[in-house]
Order: C-alpha cells, then sequence, then structure tokens
C-alpha cells in the first residue's frame, strides 16, 4: 500500500509499505477515504518532536471504511464508514472513564505524559498514521465512529481533530455569557476555537496572528475581530488597550512550540530546542488576561521544559486549563452542531491534494503558499 | 475599537452551550471516583510482543497496546535505549532522543542509498511548491546563503 514516510527534517515522501495487520484482538484495519495535515504534523515535520524516527507515517486525522475487525470486535463492522479520532483510547482504564479519552493509560507504553496517538513519534505511542491506503486501528470499538449517512465526508474528516480540538480549547475556557476572549493563532485550530467560542455565548472574540490571509479568513469564517501582531509594538499593550486595561477574561493558546514573535524565545525554543518549543503564545495569554481570569491551552509543546512566565500566574491568580481534546466526550454534541447546520467544518479546507503528492502538500501547509487554511489528502485504493 | 452592537447574538447557536457550571476547576472531569482504583481496572488482553519497544521507567507495566512502526535500530537505536533508562522528567532522557533522531536521517540517507536509491531532496522537501508559489521567498533564502557561505569562505581564506 502507498504511505507516507517521514525521512527527517522537511524531508517526506511516499512510499510502498506492507499492508497493516490485526495484532491485537481488538484492532480493526480502516481503509482511509481522507485525511488531513494537522497543523501539530508540522512540528514533526520540522523535528520538533522527540523520537520520531526516520520512516514512520504521521497522520491522526482520517476517515474510511472498515475493511477487517478483529476477533473481540463487536460494535464495528467490515463496510462501515467511519471517522477515527485522533486519541487512541482504550475505553477501560480510569482516565477513560472519567471521559478523559486523551490521557488513555493504555495506549502509549513510551511515555505517561500523553496518550497513544495515531502517526504521532514515538513519544506518542509509535503508532502508524493515517496517511496511508490502510491503518491500524486499536481498541476499535472505543474511538472509531461511524459516520451519519447524511453528513458530508469532508465535515466528518474534520470531526476527528480540529473541530473537537478547537471547541474543547473554548470549553476550556469556561466563557461566560459577555466575556472578551482573545485566541492566539489563525490556524485551522484557532479559527475552529474562535468559531466555537460563540457557542458559550462571549460579546468579543479576538483572533492574533502574523498572517494576513488567515486573519482575514478568520474574520469571515469565525465572525471575530482579527488583528495582525507585526503591526503592533507589542500584542499585550494592544490586548490591555482594546479591554479597558483590565485584559481579557479568556485567552486560548492554539499555536504551541513554533510560535513566532519573540526572538528570545524563538531562538531558545525553534533553534537551539534548548526549551520544549518556543512559549510566545503562551507568554501572550499569561499577560494579556485579567487578574483571575482562565488562559486554555491546546497549542503543542514538546517535553520537557519552558520559559513560562509562572510568577504572573501565581500573582495573577490565573487557572491554567490544557489538554489534548477528548474526541469522543465531544462527539455527539458536535455532531450535532454540524448536522443541524451551525457549523461547517468542511469550510476550513482550502485544498484536496493526492496522497501521493504529500511531500507538495507539507510544503504547501508549512510554508503558508497559495491562501492554505486546511489540506486534505486523498489516497487513491479503490476509490 | 469596543463593539457595542449586539450583532454577535445574530450567530448561529450563540451561547447555546454556556455551563454555569463550568468552572475552572478540570477540564470536564466526569468524577466517577475510580482514580482511586489506582491500575486495578479491567483491561484488556495484551498484545504480543513482537518488535522490540522502548517502555517508559515511569510505567509499571507494557500497554495492553503498542505501536510496532519504526522498531530501534543501528545506532540511533543505541542512543534511544540509552535515553529509555531515564526518566520523562530529565533531559537526559530528550536530549538523547533529540540526537538519536539526527543520527537516524543519516541512517536513513545510507540505507536508501545501500537500496540503490539516491533520495530526491527537491521532490522530497517539496521545494517545486515552493517555487510556484513563492519565487521571491527561495530567490532571497539563496542569496541569503549565497552572501554567508561567501563571507565565510573569505574570512576562513584571510585566516589561513
Amino acid at each position: 500500500m502507498l504511505a507516507m514516510n517521514y525521512r527527517g527534517p522537511y524531508r517526506v515522501r511516499t512510499v510502498e509499505k506492507p499492508m497493516p495487520e490485526i495484532l491485537h484482538p481488538e484492532d480493526a484495519i480502516i481503509r482511509v477515504t481522507r485525511t488531513c495535515i494537522c497543523g501539530s504534523d508540522l512540528h514533526l515535520y520540522h523535528g520538533m518532536v522527540p523520537d520520531t524516527r526516520v520512516g514512520s507515517t504521521f497522520g491522526h486525522e482520517f476517515t474510511g471504511v472498515v475493511e477487517e475487525v478483529g476477533p473481540l470486535v463487536q460494535k464495528l463492522k467490515v463496510g462501515d464508514q467511519v471517522l477515527v479520532p485522533f486519541n487512541i483510547a482504550c475505553g477501560k482504564c480510569n482516565f477513560c472513564k472519567q471521559g478523559l479519552f486523551g490521557n488513555c493509560h493504555e495506549s502509549n507504553s513510551m511515555a505517561t505524559a500523553v496518550g497513544g496517538i495515531f502517526g504521532y513519534s514515538h513519544t506518542a505511542g509509535g503508532f502508524d498514521g493515517g496517511q496511508a491506503e490502510y491503518v491500524r486501528v486499536p481498541y476499535a470499538d472505543v474511538g472509531p465512529t461511524v459516520i451519519p449517512a447524511e453528513m458530508d465526508p469532508d465535515d466528518a474528516v474534520l470531526l476527528t481533530d480540529v473541530v473537537p480540538t478547537g471547541y474543547q480549547a473554548a470549553e476550556m475556557g469556561g466563557i461566560k455569557q459577555g466575556d472578551t476572549v482573545v485566541i492566539f493563532g489563525a490556524g485551522p485550530i484557532g479559527i475552529m476555537a474562535a468559531r466555537c467560542a460563540w457557542f458559550f455565548g462571549p460579546s468579543r472574540v479576538i483572533i492574533i496572528d502574523h498572517i494576513d490571509y488567515r486573519l482575514e479568513f478568520a474574520k469571515n469564517y469565525a465572525k471575530c475581530e482579527a488583528y495582525n501582531f507585526k503591526d503592533m509594538a507589542d500584542p499585550v499593550v494592544f490586548l490591555k488597550k482594546t479591554t479597558d486595561s483590565y485584559g481579557a477574561d479568556v485567552c486560548i493558546d492554539c499555536v504551541g512550540c513554533e510560535a513566532e514573535g519573540n526572538t528570545l524565545q524563538t531562538f531558545s525554543g525553534r533553534v537551539a530546542l534548548m526549551q520544549a518549543g518556543a512559549a510566545t503564545a503562551l507568554q501572550w495569554a499569561v499577560n494579556s488576561v485579567k487578574k483571575g481570569g482562565i488562559v486554555s491551552v491546546v497549542g503543542v509543546y514538546g517535553p520537557p521544559f519552558n520559559l513560562v512566565p509562572f510568577g504572573n500566574i501565581v500573582n495573577k491568580g490565573l487557572t491554567i486549563r490544557a489538554n489534548q481534546a477528548s474526541v469522543k466526550r465531544l462527539l455527539p454534541k458536535l455532531i450535532d452542531h454540524v448536522m443541524s447546520g451551525r457549523l461547517n467544518p468542511k469550510g476550513l479546507i482550502t485544498h484536496r491534494i493526492p496522497l501521493e503528492e504529500v511531500s507538495d502538500a507539507y510544503r504547501l501547509f508549512s510554508s503558508k503558499l497559495d491562501n492554505c487554511i486546511k489540506t486534505v489528502l486523498i489516497p487513491s485504493a479503490k476509490h | 475599537m469596543e463593539e457595542n452592537n449586539e450583532d454577535y447574538k445574530n450567530i448561529p447557536g450563540w451561547g447555546m452551550d454556556a455551563d454555569a457550571e463550568n468552572e475552572p476547576t478540570y477540564p470536564m472531569k466526569n468524577y466517577t471516583g475510580d482514580d482511586h482504583n489506582r491500575i486495578n481496572y479491567e483491561r484488556s488482553v495484551q498484545q504480543p510482543e513482537d518488535v522490540e519497544i522502548l517502555m517508559s521507567i515511569e510505567r509499571p507495566a507494557i500497554t495492553r497496546v503498542f505501536g510496532t512502526s519504526v522498531p530501534p535500530s543501528g545506532l540511533s537505536g543505541m542512543i534511544r535505549r540509552y535515553a529509555f533508562q531515564h526518566s520523562e522528567d530529565r533531559y537526559r532522557h530528550w536530549i538523547p532522543l533529540i540526537l538519536a533522531d539526527r543520527i537516524n536521517v543519516f541512517e536513513g540517507l545510507v540505507e536508501d542509498i545501500k537500496a540503490g536509491e539516491f533520495p530526491d531532496m527537491i521532490k522530497e522537501r517539496g521545494l517545486a511548491m515552493e517555487w510556484k508559489h513563492n519565487k521571491i521567498g527561495i530567490l532571497k533564502k539563496a542569496a541569503t546563503i549565497a552572501v554567508v557561505g561567501t563571507v565565510i569562505f573569505t574570512l576562513t581564506r584571510k585566516k589561513k
């Protein structure tokens, strides 16, 4: 089968790989119909995530058709069209039982901080990802969800990560009616967080980025205010001024380890890798939120340490909430939002590219070329 | 700059998920009391361990399923094995892993050449796409590299 193959920072290609096999009785084999490149795949692509081994296949956002199931799989059957959450979760451990599917204790032997994730380095379990024609899906009765018959397949694939992560970013903000919410990062997750923030009743949603076309897209798609931090002397001062010197009620970091905007953070985090990525967005979030406010973080940071202004967190009495999205927990609500027309995930998709052209697709997304917001890869196997 | 109108209330779904109970204490934990059962829960059957898996020393046992995509091998594999002798809390876990990743890139090149295939760097890096949409950017980068290279070359020669 054809699969994406990582060869080192900024180098990927498609290769022939052996077909995945059932390795555990609760596995399924899925024929991939759509798969996305996520902003967090770029951290792997740029060599930022430790234990990303040459030969790996990325991809944690995918939909497909069930081709084969293991002997203990009960809920899925061959031929089902499914969307597959990016988290690999057993459904039985104490964390899964609490709805923390992103923190499963039985899917990642290689680390304890994060659960298993498809195609996201050995730090996230060493599983092959969905940027391939076929993929092995462990715990097939837990994650994969049958796509409602009336749902557009492009909406379905975005429900595997972008929509739930954006939604959870807003949800973790504990947004109350009338709040001002500031979102750092106008990538797909930031845009979706901005759109989903409205579900919680704020009066203002502001998004900050440094690329004009993304800000324009965010303004139209998420109906929010959008500002370029390169036009500001200091984004924190700007945000204080636009919130009556008080600060935003909720700040959301949708950027993570590859943030721009601070030379010290960029050098120490992105160039020298002396911290777990540049924490610029987190720093701005902490310093732009009001005292007693909430900072929600879904931006990806590598392990183990970051230069974070913790003194300000203490002095301002902030609450920090952060996690990988627990996709399975959120799906019923989000499917309802999509099916009722309140949310239009496929509106984020700007590019559809054959899997064979994966290296071009990564470059397009990584370098933010051709006004790219979200790229979907289409494998060609049997469709 | 403050928006005083309330048009935002017409955004489909505005306020419908507002939850007064969502206090910032924990990301929507469904409290079941199961935390206190620790690792005494019903576990799935064990996936057979037929490739080398490096396991975090912070774990009591290997997980019931695991990925088998790229087992450790070569020099990078030796470094990874060293890294996994240390906790995730330590630099001596993560820095060797980053070093191993870089060495692994060269191992990949050797592997390709041994297989009789020299990697197409331009294609793998998607540079045709960059050229199509960002000619000026590429030319600027090339010019910067040329200038820096020339300066370094000149300084090196003078020293001799």
